[in-house]
């Protein structure tokens, strides 16, 4: 067991650095600016998070599966933490990195070391989404700038009133955007470990059951728990007073904006739905909500006048498109190679 | 949930209140100014009475505000705009209560053939800040008029610095008004108090111009 333990420990790594992370793009603003505290914020984030990743989590994870499913416990173990080091690396060489990105970079080179075709179709969907991904986000908070501004002008309510209003709203949208991020961003924790999930099903005093992944997923979820609780509310500081510097309304906006494409490419039930109705559905896929928030930021500056809008933004998502999965493919084949021939584990079935 | 919002509509009745007496005491004191040009100086001093009353009333009621907003609510960011225009719309009415204390005080001898010039002055001081409360009660109504307004009490603070000057140069042109300096200088001393009263206003307006482009989203 002790051996699964630190087998499953560069997964949690992943799920620290989300927490410590991601968390600042659903509340950084808010707290930032001290429209919400930190302990209330950490609480509300980490409940929706683990909901999202064990209700939610299943579909984009299994796209990550399609891709390449890791079928050894030490491979899984090495993929993670290629993706995990190569996060590492770029931010400290202050490059535009996602975990997302990294991961799949990191199981494509698992498949060139196992000798497995990666799946072109499941390749091309996943890619296709990081594109799709800030851009739809962009579009969102465009018209949901419009619809706010035009109820707040019709809505003729007092500034006092609005800013109530505003506070609950960023603690509910925060919820949202909390459970979308679980939902979403659980498959870049826990996905390749889903092939070697040491854990059995379990039913909890007869009420409810969870499944092996689901109970992988509340542990990676308790881990994202974990990092937004000791290391998020730096990055919320950052965020609220110098990156993003945005209004709490737009703040508002580019969280709901980026919660709803998370949730988008996250929702079963929503795929369900939409077939059950031959609507067409698009592909679960975990995408990186740094990019969708830069997407959501864009859209609200294009909304506004389109001035003093930063292009070289967009050009250096499109680079970590690039930079991040080759570089992540390359550090989990080489540390494989390593695993295998030093260590002895075996990295593949 | 809904004790959030019952404080929300404390404060914002609060603010209205506030709003309404520095309104007041604006009307009190152009007609205040009236009465004691006219000799009518028993309703000048009651009026003066009301002023002082509504004064004490404004400074509580801000004092109460400011508790509220800094331990119940608002975003921290409008929250220091709010408390700073709270502030400087109250030294409106600190105005208008210090000229007619002023009046009570020193007595100004303003010759009957400068009551016109002073009584202009007076009406585009107070009109000034007339469209100044309105201009405040537009920035926390969230009102598109609010730019409006601010113009307005722009114009009328330049048609107050306008008469004054009208006034000085009828007082220090020559001596067939008033003839002696000191006396000069007393009254141009009390034109300048009247049209504190449209300056005020403006700093208030320079204030909410900035508060109000903050807010956009």
């Amino acid at each position: 067991m002790s051996l699964i333990i630190i087998f499953l420990s560069s997964g949690l790594f992943l799920g620290w650095s989300l927490g410590a992370n991601d968390a600042a793009n659903i509340f950084g603003t808010a707290v930032g600016t001290k429209m919400l505290r930190f302990t209330t914020a950490a609480v509300v984030g980490s409940i929706f998070v683990i909901i999202g990743a064990v209700l939610s989590g299943a579909g984009a994870s299994h796209t990550l599966g399609k891709l390449g499913a890791v079928n050894a416990i030490a491979g899984s173990f090495t993929v993670a933490f290629a993706a995990a080091f190569t996060v590492f690396w770029m931010t400290r060489m202050k490059l535009p990195v996602s975990t997302s990105q990294a991961v799949v970079g990191a199981i494509i080179g698992w498949n060139m070391f196992a000798g497995r075709a990666t799946d072109a179709t499941a390749l091309t969907k996943i890619v296709t989404t990081w594109v799709v991904c800030p851009v739809l986000a962009g579009i969102f908070s465009f018209s949901l700038f419009f619809l706010v501004k035009y109820l707040l002008k019709f809505s003729r309510i007092s500034i006092i009133r609005q800013d109530s209003y505003t506070r609950v709203a960023l603690l509910l949208v925060g919820a949202f955007g909390a459970y979308s991020l679980g939902a979403n961003n659980i498959a870049n924790v826990m996905g390749v470990f889903i092939s070697v999930s040491p854990f059995p099903d379990v039913t909890v005093a007869g009420i409810f059951s969870l499944s092996s992944v689901q109970l992988l997923f509340l542990l990676g979820g308790v881990a994202i728990a974990v990092g937004i609780f000791t290391y998020s509310k730096r990055v919320m500081m950052t965020v609220g007073n110098s990156i993003f510097k945005l209004s709490p309304v737009a703040a508002f906006i580019v969280v709901l904006a980026s919660s709803l494409v998370l949730f988008l490419f996250a929702s079963s039930e929503l795929q369900v739905w939409l077939s059950s109705h031959n609507l067409p559905g698009w592909p679960l896929v975990p995408v990186s909500s740094s990019q969708a928030v830069v997407g959501a930021v864009l859209g609200i500056g294009f909304a506004k006048s389109g001035k003093n809008i930063d292009f070289r933004v967009i050009g250096r998502i499109g680079m970590g498109w690039i930079a991040t999965p080759v570089v992540a493919g390359v550090l989990s084949f080489i540390f494989l190679f390593i695993m295998q021939n030093l260590f002895m584990q075996p990295v593949f079935a | 949930m809904s004790l959030l919002f019952s404080q929300t509509s404390q404060i914002e009745g609060d603010i209205e209140t506030l709003l309404d007496s520095i309104s007041n005491s604006v009307m009190m004191f152009s007609e205040a100014i009236k009465n004691y040009l006219n000799d009518e100086y028993d309703i000048f001093l009651k009026r003066m009475q009301e002023v002082k009353i509504l004064e004490s009333a404004v400074d509580e009621l801000r004092r109460q505000i400011r508790y509220k907003l800094y331990t119940k609510m608002l975003i921290p960011e409008s929250r220091g705009d709010m408390l700073s225009l709270l502030e400087n719309i109250d030294n409106v009415i600190d105005t208008t209560e210090e000229v007619l204390i002023l009046f009570e005080i020193q007595k100004p001898k303003f010759p009957k053939v400068l009551n016109k010039d002073v009584m202009d002055l007076v009406e585009a001081s107070c009109k000034a800040a007339d469209f100044t409360v309105m201009a405040g009660r537009g920035y926390i109504k969230n009102s598109d008029m609010i730019n409006d307004y601010i113009n307005k009490t722009y114009f009328y603070e330049h048609e107050a610095d306008k008469v004054e000057n009208r006034i000085k140069r009828k007082l220090f042109g020559s001596d067939e008004i008033v003839s002696d300096l000191a006396e000069k200088m007393h009254l141009s001393k009390f034109v300048e108090l009247i049209s504190k009263l449209a300056d005020d206003g403006q700093d208030v307006c320079e204030r909410l111009s900035v508060a109000t482009i903050k807010r956009s989203i």
